[in-house]
């Protein structure tokens, strides 16, 4: 089973025939993902490192019957790219793209909010079930396929923990990096949810960030819905109080923003904080040795 | 990116919202001058700094004559203010807005802010205006009322007439005319790609106008490619060089306190790096994410400002390669060692993506490299460099 990818998955990347959609491309082809062939407006009808160029998502579907679209379009057009892959329905979006304006993602939340599309990101590394499939950016030789779900807003730190966990041989069953923009696609809940239900996941990791209110509210929800352990850690505990302009921001969020205030929300749901990030693997495996 | 409450009411104007007159200066003289072309009895001299918290630390006053304005400009102009908003090292005022008076009836909130949790565009108002309005929000968030709008429908005229009666306008006209205020400022904020409008306060004068008196606003940086002409609103003054410098080159850097510099990839990792540096006793110079698309040259950029630094006695390289890779990372550090010379102790943790070739790079270049297998073992062997260094 696992989440959102597997052996089934077939890839098609849009703003393939760049230099990092290419090189990424075939680097998920290398570690065995089913990948089909890419988009690059005007270079429709050629062939690039051996695989078909299609002018429009559309025909790229029709032709290669594509389900999961990665996005390496720069930021002025990757937010057109998004809702060209939604209007071609198809089922998961994955967008690499770093550096997309708020204001178009907002435009591609609601379209995305009507529609049956998934989408991980924008700005992060992807989704990789290990062993099986990758699309995105992570290297792929750090994961070992298990039964451990990772949930991240941050791409390199994903990695980290993916890394403590490998190298005392627990598996990862999925590893989703959601992206660390404040518009996103699939949130901390939405992947959660996925996780609690997947019978080939027992645990999760969960890392979070300072700013947002996205950690607390994944704890009232854990704490209500979820039966598998959660482990966690917030970046940014060390960061000094930042120079702001307006009250604005605070306001919104309320003041469950700091790592400090995140965390004991964390604790109070019942999740098992790590507060030094090189804990995540140490404490995840004597979660795992208490449940046996 | 932030610009100062005269480039905002400039700004604002432009789409046709109501606000006061006023002019610059940057001396007393021409702060006299801008008075007199103003005109009538009563002046505003306000500080223009990137920060909130002005009045209280005494960057607005009321003048009322012109040898006021004159003495007020110059106790203002090169005074650095110190508001909770600037840090404790405060912020020089090189220039002031002299605005004119104007009797006050009512002083209101208003402000736009992207709500993540809804993911709208949200309208937040109050009656309890122009003063500390986090704490209005902490202790009685009831007289705050938040209006979203629907991305796919935008503004609308209900909008404006749910927040007005919401803090206590009823008059007809003036609920027209503070509509037209929140209709203006959601098209500054939707059109020019802003991250927070704040005015605080909105007011309401004795003659019924209702109208913005300070004005803040915050722009996405991701967006200004768009917006050449808010781009070069730029106050270099206000920012810092090496921030600067390091945008430039396309990764970002924020200067700490501590004495270990940091060179890291990922917004995450590079917190989570300054985090457990933290964590086992160490105190970071900078958070430094270089970036995934970063160059050797980068690298080299990266290095020379994380040196600038004096209080820097060791530095952390800590790399897991994604799209970015070891191996030029590796360069960078050889390269920056070559070329600007690094005299502090440096601690590599490389990590993911061509880290076989990466490493070797580093071996071969015969620097006196400590290296490090894992994040905890890396924080704790710069700390211990670090500590060394000082003594």
């Amino acid at each position: 089973m696992t989440i959102l990818v597997n052996r089934e998955t077939k890839l098609i990347t849009i703003g393939y025939t760049g230099k990092q959609g290419t090189y990424h491309s075939l680097q998920s082809r290398d570690y065995g993902t089913n990948f089909v062939g890419g988009v690059t407006p005007g270079k429709g009808g050629t062939m690039h490192e051996g695989y078909p160029v299609f002018n429009t998502t559309y025909e790229a579907v029709e032709k290669t019957g594509a389900n999961a679209a990665m996005i390496f379009v720069p930021p002025p057009f990757a937010a057109d790219a998004i809702l060209e892959c939604i209007d071609a329905e198809i089922p998961l979006i994955v967008c690499i793209t770093e550096g997309i304006p708020i204001m178009d993602m907002i435009k591609v939340k609601a379209a995305l909010d009507a529609s049956n599309s998934k989408m991980i990101g924008p700005n992060c590394p992807g989704v990789i079930t290990p062993g099986e499939s990758k699309i995105g950016i992570m290297p792929g030789h750090i994961h070992m396929p298990g039964r451990i779900g990772v949930i991240s807003r941050s791409g390199t730190l994903t990695y980290e923990a993916v890394y403590q966990l490998t190298e005392r041989e627990i598996g990862q069953s999925t590893c989703v990096g959601i992206g660390g923009d404040p518009v996103s696609g699939m949130d901390f809940i939405d992947v959660l949810a996925l996780f609690e239900a997947d019978p080939d996941t027992d645990a999760v990791i969960m890392i979070g960030e300072i700013g947002g209110t996205a950690e607390p509210e994944a704890a009232r929800w854990i704490q209500k819905n979820m039966s598998k352990p959660v482990v966690s850690f917030i970046a940014g505990a060390s960061a000094p109080p930042g120079k702001r302009m307006g009250h604005a921001g605070a306001i919104i969020s309320g003041g469950e923003t700091t790592a400090e205030a995140k965390y004991k929300i964390m604790e109070e749901c019942g999740i098992h904080i790590s507060r030094s990030p090189a804990e995540l693997g140490q404490i995840m495996e004597k979660v795992l040795k208490a449940r046996k | 990116m932030n610009i100062h409450e005269y480039q905002a009411k400039n700004l604002m104007r432009k789409f046709g919202m109501k606000l006061l007159h006023g002019d610059i200066a940057k001396t007393p003289e021409a702060a006299v001058k801008v008075a007199k072309g103003l005109g009538g009895k009563v002046w505003v001299v306000k500080a223009q700094i990137h920060a909130g918290g002005r009045g209280k630390a005494g960057g607005v006053k009321v003048a009322k004559s012109l040898d006021e304005v004159k003495k007020y400009a110059e106790d203002i102009l090169g005074s650095t203010l110190v508001t909770h908003q600037t840090g404790p090292e405060g912020k020089k005022v090189n220039l002031v807005f002299i605005e004119e008076g104007c009797e006050i009836e009512h002083e209101y909130y208003a402000g736009i802010v992207f709500d993540r949790s809804t993911n709208k565009i949200t309208f937040m108002a109050s009656k309890e205006g122009g003063v500390d309005i986090e704490k209005v929000a902490e202790e009685t968030p009831e007289k705050i009322i938040k209006v979203g709008v629907d991305p796919s429908v935008g503004f609308t005229p209900f909008i404006g007439r749910k927040l007005a009666y919401g803090i206590g306008i009823k008059e007809k006209d003036q609920v027209k005319e503070a509509t037209k205020f929140f209709e203006g400022l959601y098209n500054v904020y939707t059109e020019c790609d802003c991250t927070i409008a704040e005015i605080n306060p909105l007011i309401k004068t004795k003659s019924g106008e209702i109208m913005a008196l300070d004005a803040k606003l915050n722009f996405d940086d991701n967006a200004l490619y768009r917006h050449p002409e808010i781009e070069r609103l730029r106050d270099p003054a206000e920012e810092s060089a090496k921030e600067m410098e390091a945008a430039a080159a396309g990764f970002s850097y924020i200067e700490l306190d501590g004495n270990i510099g940091c060179l890291v990839n990922g917004a995450g990792l590079a917190m989570a790096t300054t985090d457990i540096i933290t964590f086992h006793g160490g105190m970071p110079a900078n958070f430094l994410d270089v970036g995934g698309g970063a160059t050797k040259e980068t690298v080299q950029t990266a290095f020379a400002i994380i040196l600038e630094d004096e209080n820097v006695k060791a530095i952390l390289v800590n790399i897991f390669g994604g799209i970015m890779k070891c191996d030029i990372i590796a360069e960078g550090i050889v390269g920056a060692a070559k070329e600007i010379g690094i005299k502090v102790p440096l601690v590599v943790r490389l990590e993911g993506t061509n880290v076989a070739i990466g490493r070797k790079i580093l071996e071969e270049s015969g620097l006196n490299i400590v290296t490090a297998n894992e994040l905890d073992d890396a924080a704790k062997k710069v700390v211990k460099e670090a500590v060394k260094g000082e003594e």
